[in-house]
């Protein structure tokens, strides 16, 4: 149980140690500590995205009775390492009248936001890039420039498509925010930190999810459903409905720029699962029922990361799930269900659960 | 905290960088012979007439304005979430009261029928 796979606070306070002491000074060690942390997470973020890619196709097959990729490589598996390598060679356009600098800059902002975002995520004990007090509203300012980026590349392009797909795509992931961001402020109270690494040790004793008394559940239906949103995902993919705005916002966009704001999205869907998994159902934390130490020792030999892993692609599976379950909503449609009806509830849950909270009513206590 | 504040500003960087050298291995990689009609607009086939910066919607602006007011209403929520346990019960009757307002407004703007998409 102490090896390092378990115990990865550990192991990153012995590699300071171990790099203070090689290095000679204290401020190198974090030098060297940051270089491995942006070398890791640029790799992590491209095969995470290949991985969702090949699993979205796979998935989307297998719902419609297909099979998905099959060709290259055993099962497909290389597809998307062949989709990236064609991606690449293909030419950029930038369309005569766009306003070209605003144009190259708007994937920059996706996905330097979207990247950015990664670093807050506690994927292991004391396994967090950046470790901030305020972690849980920073990630959620730090991902509302995403949508300035959309905004700007949309109007950028000087094409009635993607004006149009812009415009809807901000109404769109601003509303949804609204949401989202109120269902996790109604879990907020419980825990009382917007410490990421603490809002997982916090729910020692059971997952917010059921510990909060029904708001819990509440919250993450509604956080499920606006985080969707904000993702542009289907049923919620208005702003680039193929059979009505030829590609919304990116119609415009080739080669690496459309790869950014595709790389963007896939990330974004991880990004919100993760979100999800930490603040509802516990991050790393091992399931632990209270009393039954022998389960919970059970539940223990696995390693957090695989518990946090699993739990997000969980999640992960759910909101490709709803791609092949529910048809796309109607602009208005959509524009009403977040301001009737989400948001008015998303208040009620937050005033219930500030009330739970004050009452002590705590489940599992 | 001032680590960590370094930290985000090197994934930033890592952020931009990794972009940058998308696109610029892109242009080694990639051919670029522009020509007049690759330039066009994509209009599904259609030969492109007009501006793409036309007039829309101005229901746009009204959710963005509600929008504003509401998200930083919801920021003003934070701290008072964070520290909920300590405050008691004033505290909460003070944030409901708050909240009530809040609702009161969405209710406002229902009424007056800015909730309705045109």
């Amino acid at each position: 149980m102490e090896s390092y796979i378990y115990r990865t606070d550990k192991l990153i306070l012995d590699l300071t140690e171990w790099l203070t002491e090689a290095t000679g000074s204290a401020f190198a060690a974090e030098v060297v500590k940051m270089s491995i942390a942006a070398a890791v997470l640029s790799a992590f973020v491209g095969l995470l995205a290949m991985i969702l890619i090949y699993i979205e196709r796979k998935v989307a097959g297998h719902m419609q009775q297909r099979v998905g990729p099959m060709r290259v490589g055993p099962h497909g598996i290389l597809q998307t390492v062949a989709d990236s390598i064609k991606l690449v060679a293909k030419e950029g356009l930038t369309p005569k009248n766009a306003d070209a600098f605003i144009f190259n800059l708007a994937p920059l902002l996706v996905f330097a936001s979207s990247f950015a975002c990664l670093s807050f995520i506690p994927f292991s004990p004391g396994m967090t890039i950046v470790s901030f007090n305020v972690g849980l509203l920073f990630i959620l300012g730090i991902a509302s420039v995403g949508v300035l980026g959309i905004l700007a590349g949309g109007w950028a392009s000087n094409n009635k498509w993607s004006v149009l797909g812009a415009m809807r795509s901000g109404a769109q992931i601003i509303s949804y925010e609204l949401s989202a961001t109120l269902a996790l402020l109604a879990i907020v109270p419980f825990f009382g930190t917007l410490d990421f690494q603490e809002i997982v040790l916090s729910q020692q004793k059971g997952w917010w999810i059921w510990r909060a008394p029904g708001v819990g559940l509440l919250g993450f239906l509604i956080y499920t459903i606006a985080s969707t949103a904000e993702c542009n995902r289907t049923p919620f993919d208005i702003a680039e409905g193929e059979s009505e705005l030829t590609g919304g916002f990116h119609t415009e966009y080739s080669a690496m720029k459309f790869a950014m704001f595709f790389l963007a999205e896939f990330i974004n869907i991880f990004i919100v699962s993760a979100i999800s998994a930490t603040v509802f159902f516990g991050g790393w934390m091992p399931f632990h029922i209270e009393g039954l130490d022998t389960l919970n020792r059970v539940f223990d030999l696995l390693p957090p990361i695989v518990w946090f892993f699993g739990k997000v692609a969980c999640l992960v599976f759910v909101v490709m799930w709803f791609r092949w379950t529910f048809p796309r909503l109607r602009v208005d449609q959509l524009m009403h269900f977040e301001w009737k009806y989400l948001m008015p509830l998303s208040l009620i849950n937050l005033a219930l659960a500030a009330i739970a909270v004050s009452a002590g009513l705590y489940f599992f206590n | 905290m001032e680590i960590n504040i370094l930290y985000l500003l090197t994934i930033l960087v890592t952020g931009v960088i990794f972009v940058l050298g998308g696109f610029f291995v892109s242009r080694l990689v990639g051919p670029n012979n522009p020509n007049p009609v690759k330039r066009e607009p994509y209009e599904c086939g259609e030969i492109p007439f007009g501006e793409g910066w036309t007039r829309f919607n101005v229901g746009y602006y009204i959710f963005a304005l509600l929008f504003l007011i509401f998200e930083v209403e919801v920021v003003f929520f934070f701290p008072w979430a964070v520290v909920l346990r300590e405050i008691g019960v004033l505290g909460l009757i003070e944030g409901l009261i708050f909240l009530f307002v809040l609702f009161f407004g969405l209710i406002f703007a229902w009424r007056k029928g800015y909730l309705v998409w045109h």
